[in-house]
């Protein structure tokens, strides 16, 4: 039914190219060819463009791949206070409690991803943009819509620095 | 109406597609037109390629353009962000290379282009209007070259700008304020890059695009000119191809070419970055234009040496203007082939610029040696 419409005089060119179903056909074969030397092309471009846009998205990868850090003379940080530093690209947190213990989470909250802060008036760590409520020792969520605790790191402390890892 | 008559590949869902969208926008009648519109055959007719692939490298341009404003930073920064666009971006050097390459690409085929129609005539009523905007087109062209030159502000892009801008401050009593106001103070820096930024992604595409539309409406309204000798011929013996989809296929065959050869270029010499440019530095030696510009600046260079003082420089700027002049007005004098005399000189006019600007443009690089 279409193909008789399609040889109607006005586009009498298409009609070889439409009536075409057999993929063996010389032209059948010469579309194949067509179509493959096309994706060659649209790979050949893609494929640079691709890794160009890309370039700081994998440099990130690589950044975050960092296991450990070492923050020198974060030993004399005072009781009571945290400080934020970056564990590869995230935002991270180390606290160092009244009790002389030390703590330290991933920033990021589990719930939306905004940065938490300590707050030690309150004794908790505190996310501003919903509510969230994490416990300050273990990195626990405690109240309002976070899903799941921080992500803890170890804490090692000498004389001259804190070093953090993955646990 | 037939709904059948439809370029489309005879698959359902595309079918209703095509079928929606030419119920409401008459896309059938645009189709219709298509079919309708022939492109003169004859033995110069490898000619009419080159407004095509004019066209091909300005698309090329918006890419790249817009892929290099992913990283590049106008202002103090610039040489840095043009260093890790070279060096650190993953394929920022093919990036660049395809850009500048296709720059001077796109510039050498409007010049192409610009001769063939000079040559065929294709000046004359009723097409005077798509001679002017063509020249409108390269002088934009020109500045766009010019303007994006300078923005990796390496050595060679401040001394070309600087010694660039020199040659509009000749002019008697507005030239130094209009240099001023070009640069942004009485020297190049950062505040030029910014400008020439401004110029070069935001204004002149902006002028650019709108004349290209015109000229290409004006193309579809007229067709293509055919050069005298054909037009004596009687029309039985005149041959043509149908636009869609003969010489649209052959256009695109062009296409492939001129990417082909791009890609060659941008791959095998990828585009230098010299070193940072030091206003304090002197200028190094054999510093020139880039090609398009060669002829004026030996043109310039030569009337200096026997014009000593501004005289030589105010000289350049009179030939050059009186030049371009004649060159806008040539429809005006050669309006058809019943005054075989004009049509006469209009070719030799032709002859003599193209000999002109070829042999200023060696002469200067030979100079350079
Ligand atoms: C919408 C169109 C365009 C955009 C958005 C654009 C954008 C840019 C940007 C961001 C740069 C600086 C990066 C660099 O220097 O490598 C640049 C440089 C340049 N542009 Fe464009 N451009 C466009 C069109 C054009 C056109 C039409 C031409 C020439 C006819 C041109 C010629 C140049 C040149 C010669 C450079 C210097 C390249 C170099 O040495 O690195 N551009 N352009
Ligand atoms: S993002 Fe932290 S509570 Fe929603």
């Amino acid at each position: 039914m279409h193909d008789e419409a399609i040889s109607s005089e006005q586009y009498e060119t298409f009609d070889d190219i439409e009536s075409t179903d057999d993929p063996l056909s010389r032209r059948g074969f010469v579309k194949l060819g067509m179509m493959l030397v096309g994706t060659a092309y649209a790979g050949a471009i893609g494929y640079p463009v691709y890794r160009y846009l890309a370039t700081p998205v994998t440099r990130a990868a690589g950044a975050s791949a960092v296991t450990e850090v070492a923050l020198p003379d974060a030993q004399s940080l005072e009781a009571g206070s945290a400080m934020m530093f970056r564990f590869g690209t995230r935002p991270s947190m180390l606290i160092h409690h009244t009790d002389g213990s030390w703590a330290c989470f991933d920033a990021v909250c589990t719930h939306l991803g905004c940065t938490v802060q300590f707050e030690p008036q309150k004794n908790r760590i505190y996310c501003a943009c919903h509510g969230g409520v994490y416990d300050m020792k273990t990195g626990d969520a405690v109240a309002g819509p976070p899903p799941r605790g921080l992500k803890v790191y170890v804490v090692e402390v000498s004389d001259a620095e804190v070093v953090v890892s993955r646990a | 109406m037939p709904k059948s008559s439809s370029p489309v590949p005879d698959i359902p869902l595309l079918r209703t597609a095509w079928d929606y969208a030419d119920e409401r926008l008459g896309l059938g009648e645009v189709m219709a037109l298509a079919a309708k519109k022939t492109v003169p055959q004859h033995k110069h007719s490898f000619w009419y390629y080159w407004g095509g692939i004019s066209l091909f490298f300005f698309l090329v341009q918006c890419v790249t353009g817009v892929l290099l404003l992913v990283y590049y930073r106008p202002g103090p920064e610039a040489y840095e962000s043009v260093r890790a666009i070279t060096y650190d971006i993953e394929f920022g050097w093919l990036v660049r290379s395809a850009h500048s390459w296709s720059a001077n690409l796109m510039v050498f085929s409007i010049f192409v282009h610009m001769f063939s129609v000079f040559f065929m005539k294709a000046y004359r009523k009723p097409r005077e209007f798509g001679w002017w905007s063509g020249l409108g087109l390269l002088g934009l062209a020109m500045i766009f070259g010019f303007s994006g030159y300078l923005l990796p502000m390496d050595e060679l892009a401040f001394f070309a700008t600087k010694v660039g801008l020199e040659i509009p401050a000749t002019m008697p009593v507005v030239g130094e304020f209009i240099g001023n106001m070009v640069r942004g103070g009485p020297d190049v820096n950062a505040n030029t890059i910014q400008r020439f930024f401004a110029l070069h992604v935001v204004i002149l595409p902006a002028l650019f695009i709108p004349l290209l539309m015109f000229h290409l409406w004006l193309v579809q309204r007229h067709g293509n000119a055919v050069p005298p000798g054909e037009e004596k011929k009687p029309a039985s013996e005149r041959r043509s191809i149908p636009f869609f989809p003969n010489f649209m296929a052959k256009d695109l065959a062009m296409w492939l070419l001129a990417l082909n050869v791009l890609a060659l270029l941008a791959s095998l010499y990828p585009w230098q970055l010299g070193p940072e440019a030091d206003p304090l530095a002197p200028a190094p030696v054999g510093i020139h234009p880039e090609w398009y510009f060669m002829s004026q600046f030996q043109v310039l260079k030569v009337l200096g040496e026997w014009f000593p003082g501004l005289t030589g420089e105010i000289l350049g700027l009179a030939i050059f203007t009186g030049g371009g002049l004649l060159w806008a007005l040539i429809p005006l004098f050669d309006t058809g082939s019943r005054f075989e005399q004009r049509a006469r000189i209009a070719t030799w006019i032709g002859f003599f610029a193209l000999a002109a600007i070829a042999i200023t443009t060696i002469w200067g690089y030979a100079a350079l040696e």
